[in-house]
């Protein structure tokens, strides 16, 4: 007696899998706006290089603090005008979605990792464990977190890594929080029971028997966490804790348009509305993934 | 029935038609369903998970959701068609004119409000009735339904009653506004068996009392045999035979009808002798419904031309009232029995493979409150297993039986090296494993030692393919070790649970339950497993694939002679499956002996009220009637002296609230702990037994036996 299969579906390629899940996407339209923003803002990123806009380091010192649809010397065309030192400004915009996109994306990733393993610990292990990870995690989120920024990156110095130590300090407890909420509840089930009744090591558990299953709720997390650190990033930029100059920095482009009071206003308003769409962009497309997780 | 004379029926479903609308678009539930129930009738609607039985219900209430629609036909409550009225006048009828009682208790009471407060509530809000007068009617109903002390129970939050007391005051909270019809989903499947026989005395005597007509949802037919008196057999969102409880247990006529009874074990099936016949295929998805027949892709009857197309109801000639979907129902034989099981040789019962001597576990709870550090009283302990003795031998069936609480569940946790005990041995072929962890064991050891899980939906982790589960353990446990081999191995067991090998890349999701319970199976053996414990393996699954579970658990144990620890509380099975049976309450060995010896007099009184409480299909079997009183006490505090004294039916007096009882051999292993008399044990008559002067009476033989009556009688009060 053979139960009847259910109908085989093929085996597909990761590629096939994003592609389906792009698919399901579809039916949450705040999702696909989100998508779109995101997909935009990264397409541009990634093909800066090739684009056919002006050098984001040249500064033109006839034309400081220009107005959007300018023209320059040489033929040159300042579309949304140029920053304090005369450099272009839409050229510093897609440059510095590069350096958000590597940067934030980078921090981010580190975060989740510090707090996924220290949760799933937390929560797995428990006891002593728990104890002592949770005091940390509650230890960290207790500082007020400007002075948590203040503290290392002044001290350390304004370098990407740096950045990503502070960001990953400041976030990793949160992720933490979160992951150990799920592995309590997953740790529970029968094939958690199942492992420990084969004897499978404890790191074996928590990495392959219960990460996996955690990874539903961490991915719609993680996009509205990248969104955090984006604005982290731009806010560290504003504080002068940002990514040290030339570097085109969207929070760095703020604060030194900003001394300029309404002289500057346009130079800032470019960069804070470019964080904005990125955030936007990924808070909605967070929302969309959480839509399609709870329909089925 | 003399109340179907009166006029008005309380319900009429006619031609109902509901659709879900998913994703994929519209998906009928449920489709041309018709029901009648007249005032004071009990209806019972029977069928697997995902025939529609739970919509139909759910229909009736008008609470379908916002993805649930009725589609068609009419559901007329006292001659009102509900599907037409407005949300105003559906309030006035949903809570005070047509009640429902649900499955899970505790999701059912809001933890936040105390029960008092709850069922005073539907009073003042429907009844507009004072809060004093509230009060007095719920207290008085409180005590209908039997709760006793029902001014500590009004002012109890629900996590501070049991699940027992919880479905009472849903029941009590049901019946506050006199409904005159009450739907009841599935109401004790959450409880367990003793307390579920309260519950269900409790709903017969609803009827009596208050005259409510009531639906009764249930995939439970003997439940269905206990409460209802008329019943509809519901498949794939259709309903295929109808007719009162006697012409459908008795004279079937569909035959998905008689596979269901044929998959569940009633006395008298026997693994080898008679083994259970599970339904081949299984339930159709409701957007792959075949035309015609629903059931005919299973149906051993289906023919060509006739069954695929659309089937009405047909009126069973010479039987007013019993009505089937089948066109066959007058040619095919149903006195025949030919989809019996064959029968196959018993198992031969080998050495001694796990003895258990003296085992005792105590959890220790401190006590870390002021009291405590005043009195000095800082440790407790929980007494999860009090001195366990017992052995099981190469090829046996043993079954622990008991309620949740009786400590079955930490007996398998310390044969598995989770927990290690407090005292005494527990040896695997003569070696004692009982404080040796889970980490310190060698891998032939853990393998030789597997459990299979009771939840099919939990045990296998979502993230991996099944195939690379059942290989984990066949590398794990060393029996192979270069990838061909292993995954050789791996189908292998795949050929041995009896699934098709492609299903190894398939993702749990993929599978149901009963397949995934073959997973949990072939992954428990795939370590040359010597001893398996089975927690409530098939518990959890529909009765026509557990047959079909069981049938593989046989099978493999007959190949690989092992060992099998049946942990369980549903004694129907336990009787098909073990040779052996322990009967367990809070943490005691209550009696232990044969399946025989356990299943006929001399009873434990606890067993004998196990045995009263299970319900059973079969209208021919005379059960006598044991309710056990109160609630099955916490272990953190157990009773003094006998431990079921508290609810025992056949107590002594003073000398079981003092000591406790001795251990009595009844002969052949058979030992009761119990302080009755050796003659009052002797004496006891059996619980089950079938009455023949009923049998006699219904002029068709029933399927489910080949032998004369009599001679079947004789055997079940001689085997259990």
């Amino acid at each position: 007696m053979t139960d009847q299969a259910l109908p085989l579906p093929a085996r597909r390629t990761t590629f096939e899998k994003l592609l389906a899940a792009i698919a399901l996407l579809k039916e949450s339209r705040i999702g696909m706006i989100g998508l779109c923003i995101v997909l935009f803002l990264l397409v541009v990123a990634i093909i800066a290089p090739v684009l056919p806009i002006m050098d984001p380091l040249k500064q033109y010192s006839s034309h400081l603090l220009a107005k959007p649809m300018t023209e320059g010397p040489d033929g040159v065309f300042f579309w949304l005008g140029t920053d304090d030192l005369g450099r272009d400004l839409l050229s510093r915009l897609i440059w510095g979605a590069q350096r958000v996109f590597i940067w934030a994306g980078l921090a981010t990733l580190s975060a989740y990792t510090t707090g996924m393993l220290m949760g799933v610990a937390a929560g797995y292990l428990g006891g002593r464990w728990d104890d002592i990870l949770s005091f940390i995690g509650n230890l960290i989120m207790s500082f007020p977190l400007i002075v948590l920024y203040l503290v290392i990156i002044g001290r350390f110095g304004a370098t990407p890594l740096n950045i990503i130590v502070a960001v990953t300090l400041a976030t990793g407890p949160q992720v933490m929080r979160i992951v150990r909420g799920i592995v309590l509840d997953l740790k529970t089930r029968d094939y958690i029971a199942a492992a420990q009744v084969r004897g499978e090591h404890p790191i074996y558990i928590m990495l392959v028997e219960l990460l996996p299953n955690a990874r539903g709720p961490l991915i719609v997390d993680a996009c509205l966490r990248m969104g955090y650190v984006t604005i982290t990033i731009a806010l560290l930029g504003y504080l002068g804790l940002g990514l040290p100059p030339p570097d085109p920095d969207w929070g760095s482009m703020i604060n030194a348009a900003q001394k300029f009071g309404s002289f500057g206003a346009n130079a800032m308003l470019w960069p804070a509305a470019a964080v904005s769409t990125m955030v936007l962009g990924l808070n909605m497309l967070a929302d969309g993934l959480r839509e399609i997780s709870l329909r089925d | 029935m003399d109340q179907a004379k009166t006029t008005t029926p309380v319900l009429e479903c006619k031609d109902l038609c509901i659709s879900y609308y998913t994703r994929r678009g519209e998906v009928p539930a449920v489709v041309n369903f018709n029901l009648t129930v007249m005032p004071g009738e009990a209806v019972g609607l029977v069928g697997e998970s995902g025939c529609g039985k739970s919509t139909v219900a759910l229909a009736i209430m008008r609470h379908m959701g916002n993805n649930g629609a009725i589609t068609g036909g009419s559901i007329k409550f006292l001659g009102r068609d509900i599907t037409t009225l407005s949300d105003e006048e559906l309030r006035s009828i949903r809570g005070s004119q047509i009640a429902m009682v649900y499955q899970e208790p505790m999701a059912s009471l809001n933890p936040s409000m105390r029960a008092g407060d709850q069922l005073n509530e539907v009073l003042m809000i429907h009844q507009d009735m004072s809060e004093e007068k509230a009060r007095q009617r719920s207290m008085a109903l409180l005590s209908k339904v039997r709760l006793p002390d029902p001014e500590r129970i009004m002012k109890a939050y629900p996590h501070q009653l049991s699940g027992g007391q919880q479905q009472r005051v849903l029941i009590a909270m049901a019946l506050l506004s006199n409904p005159k019809l009450l739907l009841l989903d599935e109401p004790t499947t959450a409880l367990d068996v003793t307390v579920e026989a309260g519950i269900i005395e409790l709903i017969k005597d609803i009827s009596r009392e208050f005259g409510t007509s009531m639906i009764y949802i249930s995939h439970n037919l003997g439940l269905i045999l206990e409460t209802c008196h008329r019943l509809t057999v519901m498949y794939s969102g259709v309903a295929v035979e109808t007719g009162s409880v006697k012409q459908v247990f008795d004279k079937m006529r569909h035959p998905y009808t008689r596979g269901l009874f044929n998959s569940i074990p009633l006395p008298g099936t026997d693994r080898f002798a008679r083994p259970l016949v599970p339904i081949r295929g299984q339930l159709p998805l409701p957007s792959e419904r075949p035309h015609g027949c629903s059931f005919g892709p299973r149906c051993n009857y289906f023919q060509l031309g006739r069954c695929d197309k659309p089937i009405p109801m047909f009126a069973v000639k010479n039987d007013p009232g019993h009505e089937t979907r089948c066109v066959r129902h007058e040619e095919i034989d149903w006195a025949l029995s030919e989809d019996a099981g064959a029968a196959q040789e018993p198992m031969r019962i080998g050495v001694p493979v796990l003895e258990v001597t003296a085992m005792k576990k105590y959890y220790e709870i401190r006590d870390n409150s002021i009291a405590g550090m005043i009195t000095g009283l800082r440790k407790r302990f929980v007494k999860a297993n009090e001195k366990l003795d017992f052995t099981a031998c190469e090829g046996e069936t043993v079954a622990i039986v008991g309620e949740s609480g009786c400590g079955k569940t930490t007996f398998a946790k310390v044969l598995m090296g989770l927990e290690s005990a407090t005292e005494g041995e527990v040896k695997i072929k003569g070696r004692d494993i009982s404080k040796l962890s889970v980490q310190r064991r060698d891998p032939q050891l853990v393998g030789s030692l597997q459990l299979v899980f009771q939840n099919p939906f939990e045990t296998l982790n979502p993230s991996h393919s099944v195939g690379a589960q059942v290989a984990r353990v066949i590398k794990k446990f060393g029996v192979a070790s270069n990838p061909d081999e292993i995954q050789r191995k791996m189908f292998e067991m795949f050929d041995l649970v009896k699934l098709p090998r492609e299903f190894a890349f398939r993702k749990p999701r993929q599978l149901s339950g009963g397949q995934k319970q073959r997973i949990g199976i072939a992954r428990a053996f795939g370590g040359k497993a010597t001893v398996i414990v089975a927690d409530e393996p098939v518990s959890a699954l529909d009765v026509s694939v557990q047959a079909a579970i069981t049938g593989v658990l046989t099978d493999i144990q007959r190949k690989k002679r092992t060992t099998m620890v049946f942990i369980s509380h549903d004694l129907s099975v336990v009787r098909y499956l073990a040779d052996r049976v322990i009967v367990m309450y809070l943490g005691h060995i209550m009696e232990q002996g044969t399946a025989e010896h356990v299943f006929a007099p001399p009873y434990h009184p606890y067993t004998e009220a196990l045995l009263s409480a299970v319900p059973i299909a079969d209208t021919s079997v005379k059960k006598k009637h044991i309710v056990l009183k109160g609630e099955l006490p916490s272990p953190i505090n157990p009773p003094t002296g006998c431990p079921f004294q508290t609810r025992c039916h056949r107590k002594l007096g003073v000398i079981c609230e003092t000591e406790m009882p001795p251990e009595r051999d009844m002969g052949n292993g058979h030992k009761i702990l119990c302080h009755l008399s050796d003659e009052v044990l002797r004496g006891m008559d059996p619980v089950i037994a079938f009455g023949a002067a009923d049998r006699a009476s219904s002029d068709i033989e029933s399927p489910m036996r080949k032998r004369p009556p009599a001679e079947l009688a004789q055997d079940v009060v001689a085997k259990g």
